[in-house]
């Protein structure tokens, strides 16, 4: 049986599909053999940020449908074993997310992978609603900004309260924050929220703080999930919450500023 | 920071600002979300009885659902408009 894991945050733009592409990345460097779906029908991204746009033939809803079968919808990745993408349909037609055609295709997935990573639609339309349904472990992805942490929240009332788990009498799901294009020379000038304030207000486990770095960008233009890039603060900063995903403990990076020496602080802004 | 700033008047940082409007909305929100399914439609109804007689704004109905104890209090706030127009 896999985990589903659910990658979330109801305002778009914070970084979903970034963080879907990095932690399926890190799952799958790892050795566990990993699928990412890209759950934004209509819209479909998540094979860019991979870096496989030319190589879709076939999507999820041709797999919902029945026009094609897993093994040939599923577009294997050619840099990292053990990892796989199924791609969203650019179809106009929202219903085409059928709730038994969703669980059909997340069994047969479940047979053979470990971890199953769910990258969701922005908003709490059928697509997010939908990403979110048959998880057993949500990553709400959140900017350190009002608009964001807002719908972050409401995001962790549909996890409480619309999840398989929660409708069969189980335990509702667990989100983990996951604060991404975090600046701690803004923080600590008081013109961001900190990673204690944002903690304070979602009250949920905290799974890593991803700084805000050009890395992310160089990333995407590229089509290179960005913990591949090791070097890199943001992919290290992944690969660190990869780790805290699996259980480890990893202390947090990038959170501090530099200390500056007496003259930096008098004359540098 | 540089030299001149240390001179001027401290004020409210905008994070801090930024943190004090989410923890009400938040608060807010979570209240509603918690309470019974049919409270936004009773909400809407009531609007529209006192509307009958009075005209007041969209927002005049606030209701919440505290728990003291094993018992639920529906509190009801109805804000009239001033009589001065």
């Amino acid at each position: 049986m896999a985990r589903i894991v659910v990658i979330t945050s109801g305002k778009g733009g914070v970084g979903k599909t970034t963080t879907s592409a990095a932690i399926a990345t890190g799952l799958a460097l790892r050795g566990h053999k990993t699928a990412v779906i890209d759950f934004d029908v209509g819209l479909r991204n998540l094979d860019l940020i991979m870096g496989c746009e030319r190589r879709v033939v076939y999507d999820f809803v041709n797999v919902i449908n029945g026009d094609a079968n897993l093994k040939q919808a599923l577009i294997r990745d050619k840099r990292v074993d053990n990892l796989y993408i199924l791609p969203a349909s650019q179809t106009r037609d929202k219903d085409a997310l059928t709730q038994d055609g969703v669980e059909r295709v997340l069994n047969e997935l479940s047979e053979d992978f470990e971890y199953i990573v769910c990258d969701s639609p922005a908003g709490i339309e059928r697509g997010a609603l939908m990403a979110a349904y048959f998880a057993d472990e949500a990553i709400v992805v959140t900017n350190p900004e009002v608009s964001s942490v807002r719908d972050s929240d409401r995001i962790l009332g549909i996890l409480a309260s619309k999840t398989r788990r929660v409708e069969q009498g189980g335990e509702p799901i667990e989100g983990k924050l996951l604060l991404t294009r975090y600046s701690a020379e803004r923080a600590e000038r008081g013109e961001m929220l900190s990673i204690e304030d944002v903690g304070e207000i979602l009250a949920i486990e905290l799974l890593g703080v991803i700084p805000e770095s050009q890395a992310v960008l160089n990333a995407s233009n590229a089509g290179q999930p960005v913990v591949l890039d090791e070097e890199s603060d943001a992919g290290q900063a992944y690969q660190d919450a990869v780790d805290r995903f699996l259980g480890e403990e990893r202390p947090l990076r990038f959170v501090d500023v530099p200390k500056k020496g007496f003259f930096g602080r008098l004359f540098k802004g | 920071m540089g030299i001149f700033d240390y001179f001027r008047q401290p004020r409210q940082k905008s994070a801090s600002v930024a943190k004090e409007r989410l923890q009400i909305i938040v608060a807010r929100e979570r209240a509603a979300r918690s309470g019974p399914d049919y409270l936004p439609a009773m909400q809407q109804e009531l609007l529209q009885v006192i509307r009958k007689y009075v005209q007041v704004d969209d927002d005049a109905v606030q209701m919440n659902v505290d728990r003291e104890g094993d018992c639920e209090v529906l509190e009801l706030n109805i804000t009239l408009p001033d009589d001065k127009e």
